[in-house]
């Protein structure tokens, strides 16, 4: 390894934006701009009887304004594009505007373009809707009822799919087993809330046919190709660029029908548009996240040994399938169920049920997080009713260091791991049994201690690409680099990941500079604009490190070995006798018989001496698929102290130990699992959306969603083991994710476990005061769960 | 109906024209292009849009351009005239930044924080950052940062006031 | 979010906001941060606007023959700054720290808070505990109405659309008084779920005057009548609990996504405890 990797140098990307020199997609200007606005239902199931746009077609500044009926036959519906299979998915279309039914309050009916934002607004006010209401469903349980109202025609009780998952035999498991456990547990709806909304600018040269559409987007290469299937327009006619990117959290991964409407604006009215959401409408009209409605049971020996797990989950997808929407409760949960533990019998039934909500997608963890969340809490039910430590079981279930790659029940297969280790790390950071004594002292005055301890794994680095064709994902999951040299020895890489706060920039630059031994500011990656970049499938499912950086490192090994020929033809040496030392070509035991990377750089692109049959130039690209994805786990400990008397929860220390495998920039890596960390614990305390019976989004500000603040959050205490994953040339697993895969149940059961004298037993997140009070009356009164 | 306004941004008197309903943040957005001041929310409680108002710090969503009409606004660009303010260079050693949208905000209400409290406790960081949220770090290294910066205040101070 | 279209007009002087008052449709804007998110959702749609937050006439804190007086347009800050309230109402400090964050602490009013008569605003219950007087004045002419008769129920005062709130008038506190705030904050929003604020006296060890306001619970900030039964006990804790048990007994509690009314109501009496415990400590 070289001198950079491993070390927590200050970010790259960092000078521009804390001076307020980014470049953020609302911050994009271009001549003669007009400004869109959308006019959204606020029925959450309603036929539309007449949109009149009559008089907002004449206020003052409107340049043109979009219904429904104007643009379906010119565009095509928002594509679902993971088409799970075996499942008996239906994804009824998803129109751009809706044009006989809207199915959630949101859903977009018009759109006005004005030349300015005010008189966008303003004409909003002038659009006459007719609406004639339908009865609103917003639970997944219930919408599956057969006498639910039905939001789609073609889908019957509104089940878009119902998918299996099964490895060994759980029901005999069960059947047999001594103790059994079973829990219904809600994973509440959750409102993603990066913190810059989403926008759009498109510009369109009817002379060239050439599309530029700036957008907040996590994977502008998927925008690129999802905008050519909406806006029936070539791939290679548009330009998709995601500028500086204020966050995403999965929620800027999918294809949305706004930024098709920009783009098909621009076209039609051949100026540059502009849409920005404000907060209230991203809450409205951007993906949600979880919404699992779950059953689900565990059983085991007398004496801690899981053998079966089962679970039947409604899984809400919201009144469309919105892009990644079916694979996020099945190919990344349901996989998933046996987590760290060797569980040979596994059985899960998941339905993907239309709600009239806002559509639900991926967010942070996606699927993962709710599957280690109902495990997590099973385990520490089924310790109890036998009366083991929690932390005793687990350790008798996890899998063993030894047995990696390790298949579990559902199939997938384990790349690597020491899961013992990372337990016992976390425990010793907090002396796991001195918290024990203090907590029954605590208890003997009448104080409520309580401590959660998770063991988890997870799967990230998505992914091979021949699985992703097999579970029905519509594209490919390697990822690409191109690593230019200048001829100044200077290098840039072009990545087809899209870094929006991980701080790529830094780590794949850091990988660079090592390869070359050149300084770090001489290496710079560029990202995001498709045009400059090579096909790559995004940032998400913690995957842009290990396949992305992977491709970075291969292309730049490359670029060397093509500098070293160049290098021995240079020197009349054999490539045999060259070795590299302080970034230079030497002949082995002639050290002043060298070429340094910049030399090779400046000759390879004069190439005024090149070898023979050796192209000019010096450059290489790379296409990096991994063979499996990644693993990344560790043990998580949470405790609290429950204040009785008002249910409020302070969290007394939280500590995190993760293995990602080596790091590339530690500092990096921290500030990852604090993020993720304190988004999961918002989900535990604090997080949820809420919709009353007609479908209204009651939490449809920031005045009502509790999005963390600082005074509300711990300080977190990291800790790592490094286990390298063999599936990629860095070793590296992802970390964006784990905070807050493993953070809501370490929480949840922390608090439990403080409760527990009380009688309460079970409780949904999130874990407000208001909510921890009343189950403790409840447990009062004996009626625990 | 538009009114003309004089602003004094970062320390340059700015004649605009502006209606009366014209929000601050956009002003200084699309008027001045003044785009490192953010809008995140539309019930001013993010904070991203945070200015300085003649050295306090405001909430610019959520005040009307007409209203601070002759006042100084300090934006992100202005902060510091040349090379970094050390609020600034606090959040970059102590990577109190990801995404870097809420940053702007952060940096100036952090500014006039420490104008106030020179030398916060933790908690009283935390609190004091009640109207400024991120979704990305957690705020942990937002909190180092910022208490970073208070050290570097002081002891330049001291030096000032040695020198 | 971009407001509907009005006029703006700035002020020069409290006169001319009374007369600029007098036309239809217009209301004043003070600091804004309550305003101006209401206008930006459309939820206020006036035809004018009068600017009145730059008006000396309207800004400082001094002390009066009686007590304090505080101009209405003076900031929240301004109030957590003034020595004069850290000495005489310490409890308007304690209150104003739990208020909005530290950007809208810098531009809000207590005038435009208390005009703005938001059932969950935690400044009315310190009013109503300190029994404030608020000082309101038209084209017509100026009267006084009490904390206790101003507040009517949601967003809506005794004032009239012509008036204008000039200032707020705190009598002095007896020598031997301890105030107290305790409030229990909404998640999202950082206002009270429910907020009590408590003054109490006490002579020789026995209580002399007590009253307790709470805010956030129901529809309008409420004076306890349990309170009166604190006077002549020693403050203890039965006493007081007897008092926090009675104070919310028949209260229509509000009951919303963030608490039900069960619950608001359980804390309405944590709070009165907590908020008469430390201000029994601190009547000495
Ligand atoms: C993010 C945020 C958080 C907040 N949190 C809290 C909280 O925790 N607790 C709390 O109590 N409050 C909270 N507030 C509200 C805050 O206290 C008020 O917004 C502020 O004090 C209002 O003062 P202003 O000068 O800005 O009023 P403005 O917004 O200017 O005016 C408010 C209303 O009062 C009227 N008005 C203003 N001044 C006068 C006057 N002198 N005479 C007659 N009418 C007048 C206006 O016409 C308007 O109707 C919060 C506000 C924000 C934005
Ligand atoms: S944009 Fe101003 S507070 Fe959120
Ligand atoms: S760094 Fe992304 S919101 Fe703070």
């Amino acid at each position: 390894m070289g001198t950079l990797f491993g070390s927590g140098i200050k970010r790259r990307e960092d000078p521009r934006l804390i001076t307020g020199h980014a470049t953020y997609t609302d911050d994009v200007k271009l001549p003669g701009l007009t400004y869109a606005a959308i006019l959204r239902s606020t029925y959450a199931h309603a036929r539309l009887k007449k949109v009149n746009v009559a008089r907002a077609k004449k206020a003052p500044g409107v340049v043109a304004v979009y219904t429904g009926a104007d643009v379906k036959e010119r565009v095509n519906p928002v594509p679902c594009a993971w088409n799970v299979p075996n499942c008996d998915l239906k994804t009824p279309p998803h129109p751009l505007l809706a044009h006989e039914k809207v199915r959630y309050a949101g859903d977009g009916i018009a759109m006005v373009v004005a030349e300015s934002r005010e008189e966008a607004r303003d004409a909003l006010d002038l659009i006459d809707v007719e609406y004639e209401p339908l009865p609103a469903v917003v639970d997944p349980e219930m919408a599956a009822q057969p006498k639910a109202p039905q939001l789609h025609a073609e889908v019957p009780s509104n089940v878009a799919f119902t998918w299996n998952v099964a490895g060994g035999d759980a029901d005999k498991a069960f059947a047999e087993a001594a103790v059994k456990v079973d829990l219904r547990i809600v994973q509440q709806r959750l409102q993603p809330t990066a913190m810059e909304p989403r926008a759009a600018v498109a510009s369109f040269n009817p002379g060239a046919g050439q599309l530029t559409l700036w957008v907040t987007s996590q994977n502008p290469h998927i925008h690129r190709f999802l905008c050519s299937v909406m806006l029936k327009v070539p791939e290679h006619r548009i330009r998709v660029i995601a500028p500086e990117v204020g966050g995403g959290f999965g929620s800027k991964i999918p294809a949305y029908a706004d930024e098709a409407l920009v783009c098909f604006a621009a076209m039609d009215l051949k100026r540059p548009v502009k849409w920005t959401e404000d907060r209230s409408e991203n809450y409205k009209a951007t993906i949600h996240g979880r919404d699992h409605v779950e059953y689900v049971e565990l059983c085991g020996t007398k004496d801690g040994a899981i053998t079966g797990l089962r679970a039947k989950v409604y899984a809400g997808l919201g009144g469309y399938a919105s892009t990644a929407a079916p694979g996020i409760p099945t190919i990344l949960h349901g996989l998933m169920y046996s987590g760290p533990y060797t569980i040979p019998n596994v059985k899960g039934t998941v339905y993907g049920v239309y709600t009239t909500t806002t559509p639900v997608d991926a967010y942070r963890g996606a699927g993962r997080p709710e599957a280690t969340y109902l495990l997590e809490r099973l385990v520490n039910l089924y310790a109890r009713k036998i009366g083991m430590d929690p932390v005793e079981l687990r350790r008798k279930n996890l899998i063993a260091k030894d047995k990696f790659p390790y298949t579990v029940a559902t199939g997938i297969t384990y790349d690597s791991g020491d899961y013992q280790a990372a337990l016992d790390k976390a425990l010793s950071i907090l002396d796991y049994q001195a918290f024990r004594a203090e907590q029954a002292k605590a208890r003997k005055q009448g104080r409520y201690l309580g401590v959660g301890v998770t063991t988890y794994c997870e799967i990230c680095g998505l992914g091979p690409s021949q699985v992703a064709g097999a579970v029905g994902f519509g594209g490919g999951l390697y990822d690409s680099a191109i690593v230019r040299v200048y001829p100044t020895g200077v290098v840039r890489a072009y990545i087809g990941g899209k870094p929006h706060g991980q701080g790529e920039e830094t780590t794949f630059a850091q990988i660079v500079a090592d390869e070359f031994g050149i300084p770090i500011e001489n290496v710079e990656i560029v990202a995001g604009d498709t045009e400059a970049t090579p096909q790559g499938w995004g940032t998400y499912g913690s995957r842009t490190t290990a396949v992305c950086g992977s491709a970075v490192k291969i292309a730049a090994q490359r670029v060397k070995e093509k500098a070293k020929k160049l290098a021995a033809h240079l020197l009349e040496a054999n490539e045999a006798d060259l070795e590299w030392r302080d970034g230079k070509f030497v002949v082995r035991g002639s050290p002043d018989q060298a070429k340094s990377f910049a030399d090779l750089a400046l000759m390879a692109n004069v190439a005024w001496n090149m070898p023979a049959g050796t192209e000019p130039g010096l450059e290489a690209t790379a296409f990096f698929d991994p063979s499996n994805f990644v693993f990344p786990f560790g043990a998580h400990i949470c405790t609290v102290e429950v204040v009785v008397e008002t249910g409020q929860v302070k969290i007394l220390r939280y500590i995190a130990v993760d293995d990602c495998g080596p790091q590339i920039n530690p500092m990096i890596v921290e500030g990852q699992v604090h993020g993720g960390v304190v988004q999961g614990v918002g989900e535990a305390l604090q997080e949820i959306a809420v919709y009353d019976e007609d479908g209204q989004l009651l939490t449809g500000t920031m005045m009502d969603y509790a999005v963390p603040k600082a005074s509300q959050m711990p300080k977190i205490e990291t800790a790592h083991t490094v286990t390298p994953t063999p599936v990629n040339p860095l070793g590296v697993k992802g970390i964006g994710e784990t905070g807050t895969i493993a953070s809501p149940p370490t929480v949840v059961n922390a608090v439990l476990d403080a409760l527990a004298p009380l009688g309460v037993v079970h409780l949904d997140k999130p874990l407000t005061p208001a909510r921890v009070w009343a189950a403790i009356q409840n447990g009062k009164k004996g009626g625990a769960r | 109906m538009k009114q003309s306004i004089t602003l004094t941004v970062n320390g340059t008197d700015r004649a605009v024209n502006v209606e009366s309903r014209a929000l601050l943040a956009y002003v200084l957005r699309d008027q001045l292009d003044l785009t490192g001041t953010h809008v995140g929310c539309d019930t001013s409680q993010c904070g991203a849009c945070t200015v300085l108002l003649d050295g306090h710090a405001v909430k610019s969503c959520t005040l009307l351009a007409v209203q601070v009409e002759g006042r100084a606004i300090t934006t992100i660009e202005g902060l510091s005239a040349d090379g970094l303010h050390p609020v600034q260079q606090a959040f970059w050693e102590k990577h109190g930044l990801q995404c870097g949208f809420c940053t702007p905000g952060m940096i100036l209400t952090a500014v006039d924080l420490l104008s106030q409290n020179p030398d916060p406790s933790e908690a009283e960081i935390r609190h004091g950052l009640e109207g400024n949220y991120c979704r990305c770090t957690g705020y942990q290294n937002i909190v180092a940062a910022i208490g970073a910066a208070a050290a570097a205040l002081r002891s330049g101070k001291r030096a000032g006031a040695a020198a | 979010m971009i407001p509907a279209a009005f006029e703006y007009t700035r002020a020069r002087s409290v006169a001319d906001a009374l007369k600029a008052l007098g036309a239809r449709n217009t209301k004043v804007l003070c600091g804004g941060q309550s305003l101006i998110p209401l206008l930006r959702f459309r939820l206020a749609e006036p035809k004018r606007l009068v600017g009145i937050g730059h008006l000396s006439q309207l800004k400082g804190i001094t002390r009066t023959k009686g007590g304090v007086r505080i101009g209405a347009a003076t900031t929240y800050r301004e109030l957590l700054e003034s020595k004069v309230l850290q000495s005489d109402f310490p409890l308007i400090g304690e209150v104003t720290a739990h208020i909005g964050d530290l950007q809208v602490r810098n531009v809000g009013t207590i005038g435009g808070g208390l005009a703005h008569a938001d059932p969950a605003a935690d400044m009315p219950a310190v009013m109503l505990a300190l029994d404030a007087k608020f000082q309101l004045q038209s084209a017509k002419g100026k009267r006084t109405v009490a904390a206790r008769e101003f507040f009517r129920g949601p967003f809506s005062t005794a004032m009239k659309p012509t008036e204008l709130l000039t200032e707020i008038q705190l009598p002095a506190l007896p020598a031997n008084a301890g105030t107290a705030y305790a409030d229990f904050e909404q998640l999202a929003s950082g206002y009270a779920l429910v907020g009590a604020a408590a003054v109490v006296a006490r002579s020789q060890g026995s209580v002399t005057q007590a009253t307790l306001a709470f805010t956030g619970l129901s529809d309008t900030p409420f004076l306890a009548k349990s309170a009166g039964e604190l006077i002549g006990t020693k403050g203890d804790a039965q006493a007081i609990t007897r008092v926090a048990e009675g104070a919310v007994e028949g209260v229509e509690a509000n009951d919303d996504i963030h608490a039900s009314s069960a619950y608001r109501l359980h804390l309405a009496k944590v709070a009165a405890r907590r908020a008469l415990t430390e201000a029994v400590e601190r009547a000495k």
